[in-house]
């Protein structure tokens, strides 16, 4: 274990003493304790900035489960180094922030926090894992720590409703990349991302590959609200507004990103990646932003918002993907889709965090975030005002604001990539940049549109609930940090070219380095008058007219018909389910015990015929049977008699009785075998459950036997012959085969030498195979607690006390 | 059918019987307990042994009559009885073992001369307590539901 793992660990290990914290010290506000976390993290992480810099990685091995190749294995590079300063440092600010959204008195601070430091160890995890499976588990952990934040206020409907939404969808992801991951390690024999790219050559022909492939992208797509997938997303939003600007727009949805690049270098080479991982993604920057414009909550828009954003970025990196066919390409010209993935998922959390946080602030401030109540703010909060346009317009990709910088760069990639004629794109490759100038347009309507019906327009206090100021300066501080990053990187994007984006553009094309070439990381505000230009001048203009005549066409969104909606087909699967599910539990679970037995007794016959048959595996061999005395002739005669006398016995006492004499009647047979232990046993067992039987038959209802069908009884008759015919079969084929030598020797041998005792079926018992043992006293404890809590609990008429 | 717990009138030999047959059937419990390192016996025949000695006294007298002789919560008694257990299992890895190593040795007791001390009986005593405690709870409970 080094410092590395301890970093990505301490968030979790602080989290335990979170609610101690919350009761005993409640004059602070515990995120005041919570926000150390993050920055010690930043300031930890800032020092490998100079290590990924020189193109070096770190690499640091904690032994977890060494038999089965699972460690913990910490790897730093670029893009893992982007994503965990990313993840500390917007954390930083969101706890900044929720420390005044959040308010100490009303509020279960504890359970918050734990849950988002839960999350931070998480998402650090996902990113600076090297083992696949360690990365999965800190995959789900992301989705878990999600669905308790979305459903923090849980005594709200629609809480509860989005959070089994997002939980149900990325879960679903996240079992998909389990398959992937096994796929793929078994093609190229290791957990490990790096020796799987390593061996990459070996397999990439595999038809498995592209299932792996499939596999891992249906997990990226659902975790980063893709298209189909995106219906997640939107209902998020029931979240505190610090949990969606920093989950839901900054990091966990970018998770999805992150794995697209981390895979990239494996994946890439195969055309399939290339089409899937752009196509999807640019049609989910068309779909979410068209749809961006009609919603009217602020936080749904910039959630919607965010969908087409992800989009936009899971394009660059499918379109970056061109770049790794280096046999096509000798110099790196298609890595401008790649610098330009990683350039705008920079700039993309800093402006969408800052845009949520201001919803949050209009939220807090005047009790409302839907549009049509609120306007004409700017002059009650000016602050707030400003923090938004600057947001909105960098969004917009208006310049000087860094928006415009990276959306310069995607469509420069998106015109190379479709004039490059690489995968066939001659054809349809004028679809790229229809779809992303078309999204763009739509963009900047709903980005104005923000601004508008927020800030502009006619003032309608009467509709707010709260009489709206300008928030405390608590909850201005990180949006302010976030609007003066907008603009500093806009004015100076060199800052960031060779200590963030470059480092992480080579993580994703290591081929491109490898093959001695470059990535020119170099970003200019003005580039001359080329397409990108009239492009971006087309976007706004445009943009402005739709958004002028939006009453005009809005009314087109309505004629969509409701039941071809994703989100009506997704409730129609989970009310469909529910009520297959109901229908079949309702067949099945009759309620009595004897149903129950003949499904059981149904099955094992099946299993166990079925098996012998199939498997051959019968064998009757005369030579290891003993010969037969006239006690035991005597005793079986016994035995049979009462075992049939049972099935027509009248009463259930005369059952119980015979059942005993079958019990005790075995119980002679160990002492004619010689086996004391067993004998007493088996006697003292039979005498108690005798005594517990009537016990339980006085309080069962007086059911005849008579009332059951003759069918059902003949059916019943069948079952129990086959039973006993399976029985026996078995134990006379165990009897006439043996695979290996019986282990009794060794037992006779040791007993006295090993476990210095005399009786060896105890011995056996308490030494030899004592785990048994153990693990046979807790299932009893847990029948006999079991059998206490459901009578005291039908006590209470089903109240749970 | 009667319920076979109810204090009935005409059970005198029964009863007078019990109060002298439970103790010799606990009697031979605590023998077979702590013979069965060497002879037939063990923790979980001595424990069902104790539990039908309880039995006993639950079917001639009745469930009040059992709780006043014995004041004792089963479950507790199962729960004291896994601790034991875990406890002695674990013990090994104090002293850097792997967990269930059980060790041995023989010790001059008074009264009792050279004797074998193991701690495959403190594990067993779990076992014979959860034996109990669950048998008795579980016939307890279900006694008592009316």
């Amino acid at each position: 274990m080094s410092l590395l793992h301890l970093a990505i660990l301490l968030p979790l290990l602080v989290s335990l003493f979170i609610p101690l914290l919350y009761k005993k010290i409640r004059s602070v506000h515990t995120g005041w304790f919570v926000l150390l976390v993050p920055l010690t993290l930043v300031a930890y992480f800032s020092q490998f900035l100079s290590q990924t810099m020189a193109g070096k990685t770190v690499v640091a091995t904690m032994k977890w489960i060494p038999s089965l190749d699972i460690n913990f294995v910490a790897y730093v590079d670029g893009l893992g180094l982007l994503f965990a300063l990313l993840i500390t440092g917007i954390g930083s600010l969101v706890v900044l922030y929720s420390i005044y959204y959040l308010d100490a008195k009303k509020e279960a601070l504890h359970n918050f926090y734990v849950y988002l430091l839960l999350f931070m160890t998480a998402m650090l995890g996902i990113v600076l894992s090297d083992n696949m499976i360690v990365m999965y588990l800190f995959w789900e952990l992301t989705s878990i720590s999600s669905f308790l934040l979305i459903g923090y206020w849980y005594e709200r409907e629609r809480s509860r409703y989005g959070a089994q939404k997002s939980m149900l969808i990325t879960v679903f992801g996240g079992l998909s990349m389990l398959g992937g991951i096994s796929l793929l390690s078994l093609l190229s024999g290791s957990f490990s991302i790096r020796e799987s790219l390593a061996a990459v050559g070996t397999y990439s022909g595999d038809p498995l590959f592209t299932v792996s492939l499939v596999l891992f992208l249906l997990a990226a797509f659902t975790k980063s609200a893709q298209f189909p997938f995106h219906i997640w997303l939107p209902d998020a939003m029931e979240a505190p507004t610090p949990v969606s600007a920093y989950l839901h727009s900054a990091t966990m949805v970018k998770a999805g990103l992150y794995l697209v690049a981390r895979m990239s270098p494996i994946f890439a080479e195969t055309p399939l990646w290339f089409y899937l991982v752009s196509s999807v993604g640019m049609f989910t920057l068309f779909w979410g932003s068209l749809n961006a414009v009609k919603q009217v909550d602020l936080k749904v828009i910039l959630a919607y918002s965010t969908i087409s954003q992800l989009g936009l970025i899971m394009s660059l990196l499918g379109l970056g993907a061109a770049a790794l066919q280096v046999d096509i390409i000798p110099d790196s010209l298609y890595t401008v889709a790649t610098v330009a993935a990683v350039f705008h998922l920079i700039n993309h959390a800093t402006f969408k965090g800052s845009l949520f946080m201001m919803a949050g602030i209009v939220d807090h401030e005047t009790g409302t975030r839907d549009i049509r109540k609120l306007g004409g703010l700017s002059q009650l909060m000016p602050v707030t005002f400003t923090i938004a346009t600057i947001g909105t317009l960098s969004m917009a990709g208006v310049p000087p604001f860094n928006g415009f910088l990276s959306k310069e760069m995607f469509l420069t990639g998106v015109l190379q990539v479709s004039e490059s004629g690489l995968f066939h794109l001659d054809t349809f490759g004028l679809l790229f940049p229809f779809f992303a100038v078309v999204g763009s347009i739509f963009t900047f309507v709903y980005s104005i549109l923000i601004v508008y019906r927020t800030f502009l327009g006619p003032k309608q206090l009467d509709k707010l609930p709260k009489k709206p100021h300008e928030a405390p300066i608590g909850m201005l501080i990180p949006p302010l940090v976030l609007v003066s990053l907008v603009v500093l990187i806009g004015l100076f994007p060199n800052l960031l070219s060779n200590t963030l984006i470059r480092p992480a553009a080579e993580a994703i094309l290591p081929k491109v380095i490898a093959n001695g070439g470059t990535i020119p990381v170099e970003i200019k505000l003005w580039h001359g008058f080329n397409p990108e230009l009239f492009l971006t001048i087309l976007i706004i203009s445009a943009g402005t007219i739709l958004f002028l005549t939006l009453p005009k066409w809005r009314s087109l969104y309505h004629r969509m018909p409701k039941q071809f909606s994703l989100n009506h087909q997704y409730d129609a699967l989970l009310s469909r389910g529910e009520r297959t599910s109901t229908a079949i539990h309702d067949t099945v679970m009759t309620g009595y015990m004897r149903s129950y037995l003949v499904y059981i007794f149904g099955f094992i016959v099946a299993l166990v015929l079925s098996s012998l048959y199939f498997l051959d595996a019968f064998r009757f061999d005369v030579n290891p049977l003993s010969t037969v005395h006239a006690y035991e002739v005597v005793l079986v005669l016994v035995l049979i008699g009462s075992a049939l006398s049972i099935t027509f016995a009248r009463s259930r006492l005369t059952s119980i009785i015979l059942l005993g004499v079958v019990g005790y009647t075995v119980a002679l047979f160990f002492v004619l075998f010689r086996a004391p232990d067993l004998a007493l046993t088996q006697l003292v067992i039979e005498t108690v459950s005798v005594a517990l039987f009537l016990l339980v038959f006085y309080h069962m209802p007086e059911i005849s036997r008579k009332e059951e069908r003759i069918k059902f009884k003949l059916g019943n008759a069948a079952i129990s012959a086959l039973v006993g015919l399976s029985v026996t079969l078995v134990a006379l084929a165990s009897l006439s085969q043996r695979s290996f030598a019986s282990i009794a020797q060794y037992y006779i041998d040791n007993v006295a030498d090993l476990a210095a005792g005399g009786n060896m079926v105890n011995v056996i018992l308490v030494d030899f195979r004592g785990f048994d043992t153990l693990f046979e006293i807790s299932v009893l404890a847990i029948a006999g607690l079991g059998i206490y809590a459901m009578i005291n609990f039908r006590k209470t008429g089903g109240i749970d006390k | 059918m009667k319920n076979p717990i109810k204090k009935h009138t005409n059970d005198v030999i029964l009863e007078s019987s019990t109060t002298f047959i439970t103790f010799i059937i606990f009697l031979f419990a605590v023998y077979l307990f702590f013979a069965g390192h060497y002879t037939p016996g063990g923790g979980f025949i001595g424990g069902l042994v104790t539990a039908s000695a309880l039995v006993l006294v639950l079917l001639a007298f009745d469930i009040k009559t059992l709780r006043q002789i014995l004041p004792i919560d089963y479950k507790q008694m199962t729960a004291v009885g896994m601790l034991i257990s875990v406890l002695t299992a674990s013990g090994a890895l104090l002293f850097n073992k792997p967990f269930f190593t059980h060790a041995h040795s023989y010790f001059n007791l008074p009264l009792f001369g050279k004797t074998s001390l193991h701690t495959a009986m403190l594990f067993d005593l779990g076992v014979y307590l959860v034996v109990v405690g669950v048998t008795m709870t579980i016939i307890q409970t279900i006694g008592e539901s009316d």
